[in-house]
């Protein structure tokens, strides 16, 4: 779906971010970038949505630019909109006939569990659910590949645990491909098939973890043994 | 209860003000061409209704003509300053000479170069220059607050430079935008009066001239009756404007969430 090779970046303010990451990840794989805060995974994620462009190194798509759909880790919501507006922006600056947009958004919206919000204004609404709507606005669009940065992370861990099985279902259901940055291990090793882990800035990938089956609840055994391989890992990645 | 004494408090001391007023005037005898009485004022006001009228119509005019060309003129100018920071650069510094330079000092040289055959346009003129800038300063900042991290949503959608204003920087502006409109209505008003001070007698025919004309004619208490206009059409803007700010927030800002 996605590859980055060979991708670094240095900010105006002489700050190195990134030093020649590279990584794929393939139609449909649900793959997690693990590392420290301020490792450059957020820049690496804006870089792979075309956001920024990398000072070396390129991005390739495996076909054509596929549909992206972004989540940021604050909500980022229009104040001034309702839930359905927030969710139908993606359409409306694609110009989709309002009908159909507001068809589609009520659709995503339900499908993040806010079927009755599509009128509350994101001052209405709790963190978690504001996630959601930020969620359905991603689905809106109906991407291919889903990019997120740190979704979960503002949220308590009740609302996590429950977003993070909305998002497994929405992945299995729409065979999407997710490249999800977390500096969360049991997140990681719960919710994804592989996890890239990082090092501190500037960051390049250290260790590529495919995780194994079986991992059907966040206390399987096979959750909790890969907690352990990610966490090793990430020890050896802040020592490197 | 709260909301009865909010009204009851202030016309309790309208009513004591203006009774005391009109007891110390008559009590010490003091002449009506240094200091009318309330009821003076109040029968200049109803002998010269009509005239009072005329005029108050012609200040409101030049008023909301030069606070629409303010809002027009400074939203435009701001959506360009948002579109390039050169442009902003270049030209800020000009737009805040400007605003410090006092209007009176200006307003001979336009009312000269517009012409006197053309006051209404001079006077328009000058109070849009007193009211511009509250609105440019309130625009362009408003502008420059959109969510970076919205604005790149937008970006990552195909959206064009329009489409970002539209859907998102024009609304983060709103309530900025309206707060400078809330000042620049007060000071287009203050702007009109300065203008027809300054055009003089003859040839403005607003309530500034009446009061010139009054102050002249020791006629103290039209001149009365003309400054109540005045501050009461100040309110009337200044309360229409608050409403407008009201009906387009009250889903969903702050500060409007809290508003009475």
């Amino acid at each position: 779906m996605i590859a980055l090779s060979g991708v670094s970046k240095r900010f105006a303010n002489d700050v190195e971010a990134l030093r020649d990451l590279s990584f794929t990840v393939a139609d449909g794989e649900f793959v997690s970038l693990l590392g420290p805060s301020g490792c450059g995974k957020s820049t690496a994620l804006r870089i792979a949505a075309g956001l920024l462009t990398p000072d070396t190194g390129r991005v390739h798509y495996t076909k054509e630019k596929p549909e992206i759909g972004f989540v940021f880790q604050e909500p980022t919501l229009m104040p001034w909109a309702d839930a359905l507006t927030n969710a139908r922006l993606p359409l409306d600056l694609k110009r989709v006939p309002r009908s159909d947009a507001n068809a589609r958004a009520a659709a995503a919206l339900a499908r993040v569990g806010l079927k009755g919000f599509e009128q509350a204004y994101p001052r209405e609404l709790s963190g978690g659910m504001k996630m959601r709507v930020s969620l359905a606005r991603a689905l809106a669009a109906q991407p291919k590949l889903l990019l997120l940065d740190e979704p979960f992370a503002a949220l308590d861990e009740i609302t996590r645990n429950s977003l993070g099985d909305d998002l497994l279902r929405l992945w299995k259901e729409d065979g999407l491909t997710i490249l999800f940055v977390t500096h969360s291990v049991s997140e990681s090793s719960y919710l994804s098939r592989r996890v890239l882990v990082m090092t501190p800035r500037p960051g390049r990938i250290v260790e590529d973890i495919a995780l194994p089956f079986g991992r059907d609840s966040r206390l399987a055994q096979a959750t909790i043994q890969a907690q352990r391989v990610i966490s090793d890992a990430l020890n050896i990645a802040m020592a490197a | 209860m709260k909301r009865i004494l909010d009204i009851a408090m202030p016309l309790l001391v309208a009513v004591l003000v203006l009774g005391v007023w009109e007891w110390a005037v008559a009590h010490w005898q003091v002449p009506v061409y240094v200091l009318p009485g309330p009821s003076a004022i109040a029968r200049a006001f109803a002998d010269n209704f009509a005239s009072l009228m005329g005029s108050l119509f012609s200040t409101l005019t030049v008023t909301v003509e030069a606070f629409l060309a303010a809002c027009i003129l400074g939203i435009a100018t701001a959506i360009a300053f948002a579109q390039s920071r050169l442009l902003e650069r270049t030209l800020y510094p000009y737009a805040v000479i400007l605003q410090v330079t006092p209007v009176v000092a200006i307003a001979p040289l336009i009312l000269i170069w517009v012409g006197f055959e053309r006051i209404n346009l001079a006077l328009v003129i000058i109070a849009t220059i007193v009211a511009f800038f509250p609105i440019l300063a309130g625009a362009t900042l408003g502008l420059k607050s959109a969510d970076f991290n919205l604005v790149d949503l937008t970006r990552l959608y195909g959206a064009s430079g329009v489409q970002t204003l539209w859907r998102v920087r024009l609304p983060t502006a709103l309530p900025y935008l309206l707060s400078g409109m809330k000042t620049a209505g007060g000071l287009a008003l203050i702007g009109a009066v300065v203008a027809e001070f300054v055009a003089g007698s003859g040839t403005a025919t607003g309530l500034a001239w009446r009061i010139v004309e009054s102050g002249n004619r020791l006629e103290i208490a039209t001149l009365f009756a003309a400054l109540g206009l005045l501050a009461f059409t100040g309110v009337l803007i200044f309360a229409a404007l608050s409403l407008l700010e009201w009906l387009l927030l009250r889903r969903w800002h702050e500060s409007a969430l809290r508003a009475p």
